[in-house]
């Protein structure tokens, strides 16, 4: 325990230090959204065992509702994503209700039929601009009193945010109430026997997970100034699926490197194509930045065959002291 | 004529359009049932097998000038063999792990190959258009009858009710519901449990690739044609449960015409009417309505 929260320290201290030594803000800070992102969608699959193939609803929707809140209605950016977290917990809620019926594989498929009515929604709504999206969402004055248009600024906000929203998450996972939600994990009947409204936890976990990856979808909109349908498709609840598989199922920093790898991945993907056209002088590797989703797809079939435990849980499991993180 | 102010030609090409798109969530829904059944893997890479279906139909008319009646044969002859390969080198290592993990490999598999034609072919529509003999449409008086459309609802059936016939009824079918039921004691009775597994993947995808050829020539082909399909018959498949075979195909066309309908009266609700009806199902019966209660 006392190594993980000297990691912590540490990331928070480079996470602080980082404009100085030269990375570029904004995309520090989308990593940090998507990071923050997979860690709620992680709460939910890797400690209460729930596949949600839903969660591009929550972190879109809420985007949606964040930005058009900055942008119509002119509020103060707190209020913003207070207005999309509530709304993430608020869908989560409802199809968590509806979901949380169903178990296994089911479960995964309704959220995800639920998920694409909201794309479908969010595609014809005239809020939402359609096929353009919300363009030029602007940054607005925390409390009416800081402007949050100078990057720097931007960047200490959210990482205080996201810091705390971390925190939180690893508050939950280590309080009773998570332990509870890891007894519902190994074995629900068991949980049941021993007194415990399973259904009322399960739900609970996917309001929570759901409100977090609102929170997330909101701080984007914020950071980036836009939100287009990319958020709602399905793709985007495969593309969370995959940065928590790749870090780790289950374990607390493992989505964070998963979704710093996958997110680096899809923006340079281009770059390492071409420069490896340049080095073997095949003309194929030129191609590799308009291929993502083939990578994508990829990288998710050698996880599951070979790489189940992903980047984290293969460190901890190697670690001679096997302690749960 | 009208219904509730509405032309009856209009109602009834919409009903015909909607037991079109009926008879291909029919076909679907039923191969990911048996496939379900018998492997406990959701098939995600069903809607890009669909999709492969379709485009090799245009691919051998494009570039071998194969006619549209070999390649309903020839692509999902294709398809299957590749479900053959797709099964042997990759399902077969997870059956032993969590139903999630069968979701997760056939998500990445469906990525790759929506990704590799997407590369070769790009987003939009290819067209295709129906074989000489089924141009055209019957007059039948009150409307004009699209013969290609009628025929698809008629081969989808055909093929739906041959496979409900080999399942419920044949011998072969008696060891794939024993299979279902328990593998380990069908093995000890001395049939080829790995061998059974692996022809019923292929036949099921084979059935995504039929649909996808009928498909071909009603929308366009496009490599990304299979991607909100799947989703809906997702839909499907929890509203009709994945127990019965019948279930599948009643669930199905039923919910094609009922869809089509929505498209008469509300349009703007057609591409979720299905998940409505979801919802609404959930409610009432959550074990979907044929399903079993586990």
């Amino acid at each position: 325990m006392r190594n993980d929260k000297l990691l912590y320290g540490l990331l928070f201290i480079g996470l602080c230090a980082a404009p100085f030594a030269g990375a570029y803000p904004v995309f520090v800070l989308k990593l940090m959204c998507f990071a923050l992102f997979a860690c709620a969608f992680n709460l939910l699959i890797g400690f209460t065992g729930l596949l949600s193939f839903g969660h591009a609803a929550f972190f879109g929707g809420a985007g949606y509702v964040c930005g058009h809140a900055l942008k119509s209605w002119g509020v103060t950016p707190e209020l913003a994503l207070l207005a999309g977290t509530g709304v993430g917990a608020l869908l989560g809620w409802g199809m968590g209700l509806l979901a949380i019926r169903r178990e296994g594989i089911y479960f995964s498929m309704i959220t995800l039929a639920l998920a694409q009515m909201l794309f479908f929604f969010c595609l014809q709504s005239p809020l939402t601009g359609g096929e353009d999206g919300l363009q030029g969402v602007p940054r607005g004055k925390l409390l009416g009193v800081l402007s949050l248009a100078d990057d720097r600024v931007l960047y200490y906000v959210v990482l205080a945010i996201v810091a705390a929203a971390f925190a939180l998450i690893v508050r939950i996972v280590n309080s009773p109430f998570g332990q509870i939600l890891r007894a519902i994990r190994e074995s629900e009947p068991r949980a049941t026997s021993l007194g415990y409204d399973t259904h009322r936890f399960k739900l609970l976990a996917f309001v929570l997970s759901a409100a977090l990856a609102g929170l997330a979808g909101s701080l984007k909109v914020l950071v980036m100034g836009f939100e287009t349908l990319t958020d709602v498709h399905w793709s985007m609840s495969g593309l969370v699926i995959l940065m928590t598989l790749v870090g780790g199922l289950g374990t607390l920093i493992g989505p964070v490197v998963g979704a710093v790898l996958i997110v680096t991945l899809e923006n340079k993907l281009g770059d390492i194509g071409t420069s490896l056209a340049h080095l073997t002088g095949w003309d194929i590797f030129s191609a590799m930045g308009e291929s993502v989703s083939t990578f994508t797809g990829a990288i998710f079939v050698i996880c599951v065959l070979a790489f189940r435990r992903g980047i984290m849980g293969e460190i901890i499991h190697r670690l001679p002291s096997r302690r749960a993180a | 004529m009208q219904i509730f102010g509405v032309p009856l030609p209009a109602m009834l090409s919409q009903l015909l359009l909607g037991l079109v798109n009926g008879s291909f969530y029919a076909v679907l829904s039923l191969g990911l049932a048996v496939i379900f059944g018998l492997l406990n893997v959701i098939n995600f890479a069903h809607g890009a097998l669909f999709m492969l279906g379709a485009l090799l139909a245009w691919l051998g008319l494009d570039a071998l000038g194969l006619s549209y009646w070999w390649m309903l044969v020839l692509s999902p002859l294709t398809v299957g063999v590749l479900g053959v390969v797709i099964e042997r080198t990759m399902l077969q290592w997870i059956y032993k792990l969590d139903t999630l993990y069968g979701l997760l490999l056939t998500l990445g598999i469906t990525l790759v190959i929506e990704g590799v034609f997407r590369a070769k072919f790009g987003v939009s529509g290819l067209p295709y258009s129906p074989p000489d003999q089924l141009m055209g449409g019957i007059d039948l008086g009150f409307m004009t009858l699209p013969i290609y459309r009628a025929f698809v609802v008629v081969a989808s059936l055909t093929v739906c009710f041959a496979t409900w016939y080999v399942i419920e009824r044949t011998k072969l079918g008696a060891y794939l519901r024993a299979g279902t039921e328990n593998p380990k004691l069908v093995e000890a009775f001395g049939v080829n449990v790995p061998l059974m597994v692996t022809l019923t993947y292929g036949f099921g995808v084979a059935l995504a690739a039929f649909a996808g050829v009928l498909a071909a020539p009603v929308t366009q082909v496009s490599p990304l044609m299979g991607q909100n399909l799947i989703i809906v018959v997702f839909a499907v498949v929890v509203i009709g449960g994945m127990g019965s075979i019948m279930g599948s195909i009643i669930t199905g066309l039923a919910l094609g015409v009922i869809e089509g309908l929505t498209k008469v009266f509300y349009p703007e609700a057609s591409t979720t009417a299905v998940f409505l009806i979801m919802v609404i199902v959930l409610l009432i019966r959550p074990a979907g309505l044929f399903g079993k209660t586990r």
